[in-house]
């Protein structure tokens, strides 16, 4: 028994001794035939691209700057939504942030004062190009989960070396990040429950935009 | 042992709920809009996807593998998830599991709860367990909402409402929400369910979901959703509880690879489903404080011990499938009588409860093919069905008239002299039924048939009669 | 090239012309058929109806009929899928590894009659004629099970005076199903009167397939309708000649 586990011994045991192979599972699981694409063969240029185009297709806005860009162009997008209070991650770069917009460090900071804010700034720990994914891994300058979740608005940086083409090299991309909490992220909300129609923007942030940074 | 597939056991046979089910015409309309608009998305995006077919190969070994090594992959994941401070509870049965959830909820003193969308918590009849214990449960997905609000059941596994067009929808809106006001586009649909969950999200302590995959490597789980609402579920609460069925587990986080590649494909046409969230245990300062993973039986060591039906245990729930269906398109998915529905339903929902009470729902399916052609983990469901068929058969649970037909033709097809006799007699017999050169009105088992459709006759000369004269 | 037939026990009783038209086409393309007096049926409404212990005799019955045939032709496709997919799955439930090596050796030798066509024979124009307006439904089990893909459209296209229309819908199933369309009336005539109104629709004279049994389903609800369409297997069109 495992311990911390607790079981209704019963239970576990009559479960797991109604299975059962013998068998050399780690051996018969590298066997597994994986014929799938693993990686990606596009160019650097071709696979932004797609990144863009995906992104575009599912309404997320995306803008391309250079490394001493970033604060203008989100000065720019906070401007053209008027945005007036940021939430942002304790640890985000602080030469990311145009003045004289108030941002809100995350600390720990009570569930509703998140909810509050015009938008939350992150940067990301790994995209997609083929799927136009973002995912947060709560590594630096990506925040705790609920940052990313309770605001109307998501800006997320996205560094061009960070753009994969493929999901498996994104998941490879993870591999030491495994068991941090991860979210993958492909475009706002959304719901398609009514009548299969897919309809923008449900309980996450209803707006999403990138900002990619090229290196 | 009380398995119990939600209130399957009480549902009437397919052929009569099938019945009443296409007299519905409005409900009719709106399965076939949905599952018309759901094909096409489908298909758009698994036509841009050139190694398709090594996908769903992948994905059926993976799923082949885990089940035969369940038992071990099961220790790994409880083990994996305690280290990561989860708790990890064992239910054989659907009671056995409401009793652990409510219990953990009891202790922590709550009395409501936020779900994220889970079919087990449908088949251990959760919300009903918990409100006998007095707890609220509130349905946080959008078509799940709209069920629970309507006192509904779910027709479909990935889009439970989908019998109900918007404007039914924003009927059982005004009515529920106590709105004065509501627009008609499902814009304004969602928006209200927004209003109306946003404070249960902030407020509420305790959260319930299923998964998606359990992965034995480092004891994560995924959920896969579009709306937001599972990651409210799974990031607010201060205690997540989730209920996985044991044949959600996979062995490795690489395997998400070919999973969330497959699933938002071929579940709701989409290239990714917006939010996938993945996390192991807890974490400080991100999340719930307490959490715990129930795994549940409920039938699933059954149909794991029957080697021609175990693939049924590989479904991702995807619903393609039940898209596919030509039965499906015409009756959807109340008509199943269980929370499973389709041809995935017609073959889970009697194999979990032991081949008893759901006689009917081997049998409610043309064997097209065209859900094993569309299933991303390559179920042959087809071959389950003739297999479960057999299985009716032999428990004697199938029609008298039939066995006795199906003995005759038998000993009829057992010698040529045998066929060409029962040929000459159907010659004879088919007399009565003669009108306008075709046979109609036929009686017992063929009325239905001859109801609207009439039957070539049986022609003077049989092949092999005209080959033995032809020579 | 012997070609031996199976003609299917339904075929046999109920649709003696396509037979017939098969044994005109193959022998008009200078091939020599038989038939197998002792052959009945292959087990296939048995056994996907859950009486696999009736199906048995009846697979071990086709086994031995065509023992040493060299080709084996049917014109059902559901005939065919019933062999290539069941028989190795009955053999192996009953553990005789002669019976398992009778069903190995048997199924490169059994074709489908487009498949034996275009396939073995490599024939696409069968020489027909057939002025009429026609459109081809691809029933599952050709479509599905088989993979017949576009063999049955390519021959037609071959017919002189025919003129084929696509059907719209045509890979949904047209509700019948052997025994679920006794079962299940109300849901398989849902299901036809889907496939009639895609045939109506076409315009054309005749639906065609490579089963007889969708056939006489499809026929069964047009007829009771009094729609003026005709059903025919596709090996009568082939056989059609021009008079002259």
């Amino acid at each position: 028994m495992v311990e911390g586990s607790k079981v209704t011994a019963s239970a576990r045991d009559r479960i797991l001794a109604s299975i059962g192979a013998s068998g050399n599972p780690e051996q018969e699981y590298q066997a597994i035939e994986r014929g799938y694409e693993s990686a990606g063969t596009a160019q650097k240029g071709q696979k932004l691209d797609l990144f863009i185009e995906r992104l575009t297709d599912y309404g997320a806005g995306v803008y391309r700057c250079t490394h001493l860009e970033i604060a203008a162009t989100i000065a720019e997008r906070l401007h053209a939504r008027n945005a007036q209070s940021v939430a942002v991650p304790h640890d985000i770069p602080v030469d990311w942030l145009p003045q004289p917009f108030e941002f809100i460090r995350d600390h720990a900071s009570p569930y509703p004062q998140i909810e509050c804010c015009d938008g939350v700034i992150t940067g990301c720990a790994v995209a997609i190009a083929d799927t136009g994914t973002i995912i947060l891994d709560g590594g630096s300058s990506q925040g705790r989960r609920a940052l990313t979740l309770l605001p109307d608005y998501h800006l997320c940086v996205a560094f061009e070396d960070q753009i994969v083409e493929t999901v498996p090299e994104a998941m490879h991309r993870l591999a030491e990040a495994m068991s941090r909490p991860l979210t993958l992220i492909s475009g706002p909300s959304a719901t398609a429950d009514i009548e299969m129609t897919r309809i923008q923007g449900v309980h996450g942030p209803r707006s999403m935009e990138v900002v990619l940074v090229s290196l | 042992m009380s398995v119990r597939v939600g209130a399957a056991a009480e549902s009437p046979s397919f052929p009569m709920a099938a019945k009443a089910a296409m007299e519905d015409v409005q409900l009719r309309q709106n399965v076939r809009h949905a599952t018309g608009v759901i094909r096409a998305k489908r298909a758009l995006l698994v036509e841009e996807k050139a190694d398709w077919q090594q996908l769903r190969t992948a994905a059926s070994r993976i799923k082949e593998h885990t089940m035969r090594y369940l038992d071990r992959y099961l220790v790994q994941f409880e083990q994996s998830c305690v280290r990561a401070g989860g708790k990890v509870h064992w239910a054989e049965d659907a009671d056995e599991a409401n009793r652990i959830i409510t219990g953990i909820i009891q202790s922590h003193g709550e009395t409501e709860v936020i779900k994220v969308k889970t079919m087990t918590s449908d088949e251990t009849q959760l919300n009903t367990a918990l409100e006998a214990a007095g707890i609220t449960p509130y349905e946080t997905d959008l078509a799940d909402l709209i069920v629970q609000l309507g006192s509904d059941h779910p027709s479909h596994i990935v889009v439970p409402a989908l019998h109900k067009n918007r404007m039914q929808i924003r009927q059982i809106f005004l009515d529920k929400m106590h709105l004065e006001t509501l627009g008609r586009e499902p814009k304004d649909l969602a928006e209200a369910a927004r209003r109306y969950l946003r404070e249960k999200f902030l407020r509420v302590r305790v959260g319930i979901s299923g998964a998606n995959f359990a992965i034995a490597e480092n004891g994560s789980v995924c959920i896969v959703e579009s709306e937001g609402n599972a990651r409210m579920c799974l990031t607010l609460p201060k205690v997540l509880i989730s209920l996985i069925g044991i044949e959600k587990v996979i062995p490795r986080f690489r395997d998400l690879e070919v999973f969330l590649q497959i699933l938002a494909r071929s579940a709701t046409g989409e290239r990714m489903s917006p939010y996938s969230s993945i996390w192991s245990g807890v974490s400080a300062n991100d999340g719930p404080s307490e959490f715990h993973v129930v795994l549940l039986d409920n039938g699933r060591t059954k149909v794991l011990a029957d080697e021609a039906a175990r693939q049924t245990l590989h479904c991702i729930r995807c619903g393609a499938c039940l898209n596919i269906c030509p039965v499906y398109r015409q009756t959807g998915g109340h008509a199943y009588g269980s929370i499973y529905s389709g041809p995935i339903g017609a073959i889970l929902t009697p194999q979990l409860q032991s081949m008893r009470h759901s006689e009917t729902l081997p049998f409610a399916s043309s064997l097209c093919g065209a859900c094993y052609e569309i299933c991303p983990v390559k179920i042959n469901i087809p071959e389950v069905l003739v297999h479960l068929r057999a299985k009716v058969v032999e428990q004697g649970d199938s029609p008298i008239v039939e066995q006795l037909a199906m003995r005759a033709a038998a000993f009829a097809l057992a010698g040529p002299r045998r066929l060409a006799a029962a040929q000459g007699f159907a010659r004879i017999a088919q007399k009565p039924f003669l009108s306008e050169g075709v046979l109609k009105n036929l009686p017992g088992m063929l009325s239905g048939w001859s109801s609207v459709r009439d039957l070539m006759t049986v022609p003077e000369q049989s092949f092999r009669e005209w080959w033995r004269d032809r020579k | 090239m012997k070609i031996s037939l199976f003609i299917t026990c339904y075929n046999d009783t109920l649709f003696p012309e396509t037979g017939k038209a098969v044994v005109h086409v193959l022998e008009r393309l200078g091939h020599s058929v038989e038939f197998r007096a002792e052959q009945t049926c292959c087990g296939q409404m048995h056994l996907n109806t859950g009486y696999r212990k009736e199906a048995l005799p009846l697979m071990q019955r086709f086994l031995e009929v065509f023992d040493d045939a060299e080709v084996i032709c049917s014109p059902s496709s559901s005939c065919v899928a019933m062999i290539r997919e069941h028989y190795s799955i009955l053999a192996e439930e009953t553990g005789d590894p002669t019976l398992r090596d009778k069903v190995r050796n048997l199924l490169p030798r059994v074709f489908e009659f487009t498949e034996l066509l275009v396939d073995r024979l490599g024939v696409t124009d069968t020489g027909a004629f057939y002025p009429h307006k026609v459109t081809y439904h691809p029933s599952c089990h050709s479509m599905r099970t088989l993979g017949l893909g576009d063999k049955p459209i390519r021959l037609l296209k071959e017919v002189r005076g025919l003129r084929y229309i696509e059907l719209p819908g045509a890979d949904e199933c047209c509700g019948f199903g052997g025994t679920f369309s006794i079962k299940n009336p109300d849901v398989s005539a849902a299901m036809l009167a889907d496939k009639m109104q895609a045939v109506a629709a076409t315009g054309a004279e005749v639906c065609a397939a490579c089963d007889n049994s969708c056939l006489m389903h499809i026929y069964g609800g047009l007829h009771r309708q009094r729609q003026p369409v005709r059903v025919a297997h596709l090996a009568e069109i082939l056989a059609s000649e021009e008079r002259r």
